[in-house]
């Protein structure tokens, strides 16, 4: 077991390739390179906590500087991989230098989408991906500022949210008919629309941007057929996955890289786990999914099959979000086609809708509801059938209909 | 500078490791920056994976806030629960637990 292992992208999935190929018994060098400056950190505060500056930078790195000395892992930070060569099996970084391996564990992640309207390259146009990202935000992101938020998903709300509490003025321009409209049924998007209102944010939805004007800096904002004054603009319109070094290397990649359930790509040397990968989910298609939940369960798989213990991926990915008071926590993968029971009452700011589909609970999204999620996400691992009377029923505890 | 305490975790196989936690910080986030093995705290302190979950010693137990129903939820389900069981990503390092101990469960894979 001293094969050289090296890991290009150095995010949540690499910190946890490195901790479980650790555990797993690997006792060869290991080598983890990332373009950023900052070691591996956690990216979900960043939108959240880290923006509000309720959480210094140092909490949001992933593990202690010691570690990766005490981990035997050579760290390269500011450093970006520039081409595999497969049959030399050698990565060659941009500076020059190149890396051998024997085995190699593509952690890349994704970038963000960008606007490509007029104007889109003003100065005080901010995405949020990165501490540096945030970093540029804060100095705009002050009391009193206009902002326009592009994009009513996870991050375009989340920002809203700590926008409307530290006193912005908070406009959200959404193309769809629905906030979060990829990640949520329509009773939630209800819900949230309305807690946003509620906390004093605007929601223009039906309302694709046109472009941005602006001397020197962005000034105002052009969407739905009208022109808004702004001092700034976030963009959250999702992010692209990070394939290109593998695709340009010949591995198998169509917006994503493509693994097999052992995070193994169409090369058996080279490994892939995160953001970066197209992979078969629980039923079988391939997807992309955008999360710590895969993040984490892909690399300990992909840790599993380089040490030679590989083990099927099939976890159910969970995902949650926090905006104002409200946790919101989805296990599963729910489809348009999905019966609906909604569970609690959204008045009180608590509740949950389950999917069933053929019986069994395919998904759940729960509102500051942790068991119905927690229990939920047993139930759909255990590919359980529970009737939708029961579900609906608060008065018979989620315990119960877990046991 | 930020104060710090003391706080204990005790492995399962009885090797202690005395750390420093600022006040504020999650034990969690202490044991995580110290390197404590069998604290893995996947989640980073997102009270979703219960993969920093202690058994907290009896003297202390009475000291901490009471768990919220998150906290409540993700521990039905981690393995080993003992009445005392809690997760160190939900406590916050005070001057009132200086020198707390706590066990760290046999497995959180």
């Amino acid at each position: 077991m001293s094969e050289k292992i090296v890991i290009i992208g150095a995010g949540q999935a690499a910190i946890q390739a490195v901790q479980s190929l650790r555990a797993e018994g690997h006792a060869g060098p290991i080598t983890l390179v990332g373009e950023e400056a900052y070691p591996p950190y956690q990216r979900p505060p960043l939108s959240k906590a880290y923006l509000l500056s309720q959480l210094e930078r140092p909490r949001l790195f992933l593990k202690s500087d010691a570690y990766y000395g005490e981990a035997g892992v050579d760290l390269l930070l500011n450093t970006t991989a520039k081409a595999i060569d497969r049959a030399g099996k050698t990565v060659e970084l941009t500076d020059g230098r190149k890396l051998p391996y024997d085995k190699l564990l593509l952690t890349t992640g994704a970038r963000v989408r960008k606007l490509r309207c007029p104007g889109a390259d003003l100065p005080g146009i901010f995405y949020l991906k990165s501490i540096a990202d945030v970093d540029a935000l804060q100095a705009a992101f002050l009391p009193g500022a206009r902002i326009a938020i592009v994009g009513a998903g996870y991050i375009g709300l989340e920002v809203a949210a700590v926008g409307a509490k530290r006193g912005l003025q908070v406009t959200v321009f959404e193309a769809m008919d629905r906030v979060m409209a990829r990640a949520v049924s329509p009773a939630l998007s209800d819900f949230f629309m309305a807690e946003h209102v509620k906390a004093g944010v605007d929601v223009k939805l039906n309302t694709g941007v046109e472009g941005f004007e602006g001397s020197g800096k962005v000034e105002r904002i052009l969407a739905g057929g009208k022109s808004h004054d702004v001092d700034l603009v976030l963009v959250g319109i999702g992010v692209i996955a990070n394939d290109e070094l593998a695709r340009e290397a010949g591995l198998a990649a169509t917006d994503g890289i493509v693994v097999d359930r052992n995070a193994m790509t169409s090369d058996s040397a080279i490994f892939a786990a995160g953001d970066c990968t197209r992979h078969y989910g629980r039923e079988g298609t391939l997807l992309r999914l955008e999360c710590v939940q895969n993040a984490i369960d892909q690399a300990k798989h992909a840790a599993l099959a380089m040490t030679g213990k590989p083990k099927d991926y099939s976890e159910v990915p969970w995902f949650w979000s926090d905006q104002y008071d409200l946790k919101l926590q989805i296990a599963g993968l729910a489809r348009p086609s999905d019966r609906l029971v909604a569970r609690g009452d959204p008045a009180s700011r608590k509740f949950s809708v389950f999917h069933l589909r053929d019986g069994k609970i395919a998904a759940v999204e729960a509102v500051n509801a942790p068991q119905d999620y927690m229990i939920g996400k047993k139930l759909i691992a255990e590919g359980r059938a529970v009737p939708a009377e029961t579900l609906a029923d608060s008065a018979i505890p989620m315990k119960q209909i877990g046991v | 500078m930020k104060r710090a305490f003391k706080a204990t975790f005790i492995e399962d196989n009885g090797i202690p490791h005395t750390i420093d936690v600022p006040e504020g910080w999650s034990l969690m986030e202490g044991a995580v920056k110290h390197l404590v093995p069998g604290i893995d705290a996947d989640c980073g302190g997102a009270c979703a994976c219960a993969t920093c979950h202690v058994y907290i010693e009896p003297d202390w137990t009475a000291k901490l806030e009471p768990k919220n129903d998150a906290e409540e939820a993700m521990l039905d389900f981690a393995p080993g629960v003992k009445p005392n069981s809690r997760l160190s990503c939900q406590i916050r390092m005070t001057e009132s637990l200086d020198e707390i101990v706590m066990r760290v469960p046999k497995s959180q894979q």
